[in-house]
């Protein structure tokens, strides 16, 4: 599949209608995604016939990019019901079959080794702080291949010291650096639309064998 | 939810030594048919927990996997479809899965498993 095709078939989606800032539900864009995803697969064979969980969810886009890029199986994992109906139904509306689990990440008892790809855009921890490196730590257990994720840049010390150091991945490297569009969905966004830096990374869990 | 996302899910109550596997409460089991993937089956096999795939399977009315599978059964079509059958074309749709230690049921609504705990569980 084309990038191009790729990123129109995720513009389809639904979004929050009612996003929950505690939960710092920001969607993942169709153009984010579709490069996240495409760049896993393409570069690094990390999609396609693979077991991909996508942690915190939302309305479903990451884990929606990996069905169609061809992932076997696909889990989107979220603590929130109203997201996981959103999902469920882009899901259906594109014909693909994904498994849904209602969990706080934190909390989710997933054993290592089955899945190959953990795909994320965590909540960036400014309401709860670490937030961002409760999920990377979670996906570092569970993923036996690669974490894909998006941490915001002027974070990219402090992730690549955590990870190294806290969270045996075996190496952290900045894929590349995207701006993430940010609609004005909260009252306390001042500006009308907030643009900020983010870097996706690529984490390679330390091998278990 | 397929049964290869059952087999990989745990109860991760406060205290629970061994969550694995969940037992299987089924009111409502559905199938979806998935093209067969023999890469993907023989890539998986060795990391499935089959005992608990067998039972799981069963639970959910499909008595087709043997109780012990060899290896070599890998190479027949036969299996491979059985297995493919149970892993990924089986849905839990409505029902349970419960804690095998402390009973504790985790609901099943729309296919999607509630597994978040209440404060006194974390």
């Amino acid at each position: 599949m084309k990038l191009k095709h790729l990123e129109s078939l995720l513009g389809r989606l639904q979004q929050f209608s009612n996003p929950k800032v505690e939960l710092e539900q920001y969607p993942t864009g169709p153009h984010i995604a579709s490069r996240m995803l495409y760049t896993a697969e393409n570069s690094f064979g990390d999609v396609s016939d693979k077991v991909v969980a996508d942690f915190g969810c939302g309305c479903g886009t990451l884990g929606v990019a990996a069905a169609l890029l061809g992932a076997e199986h696909v889990i989107g994992i979220d603590v929130d019901p109203e997201s996981l109906e959103l999902a469920s139904l882009n899901a259906e509306e594109l014909e693909l079959d994904i498994d849904y689990i209602h969990c706080n990440i934190k909390n989710l008892g997933l054993r290592a080794e089955v899945v190959d790809t953990v795909v994320m855009n965590p909540p960036f921890g400014t309401k709860k702080k670490g937030a961002d490196m409760d999920f990377l730590s979670v996906a570092l257990k569970v993923a036996s291949q690669a974490v894909y994720s998006l941490h915001k840049t002027s974070t990219r010390n402090h992730v690549k010291r955590a990870a190294l150091q806290h969270l045996n991945a075996s190496s952290a490297e900045v894929i590349c650096e995207l701006r993430y569009d940010l609609p004005q969905m909260y009252m306390f966004h001042k500006k009308r639309e907030v643009d900020i830096a983010v870097d996706l990374w690529r984490f390679v869990p330390q091998s278990r064998i | 939810m397929r049964l290869l996302t059952h087999n990989m899910l745990s109860s991760n109550i406060k205290g629970v030594t061994n969550g694995f596997p969940l037992r299987i409460e089924a009111e409502k089991v559905v199938e979806k048919q998935v093209d067969l993937n023999i890469d993907f089956l023989k890539n998986m096999f060795p990391k499935i927990e089959w005992k608990a795939l067998v039972s799981a399977s069963r639970t959910m009315g499909y008595a087709e996997l043997p109780e012990e599978v060899e290896p070599s059964k890998l190479d027949s079509e036969e299996f491979l479809r059985k297995f493919h059958h149970a892993l990924l074309e089986l849905h839990l749709e409505e029902g349970a899965l419960v804690c095998p230690e402390t009973g504790r049921r985790f609901p099943v609504s729309k296919g999607i498993p509630n597994m978040l705990l209440h404060e006194d569980e974390v």
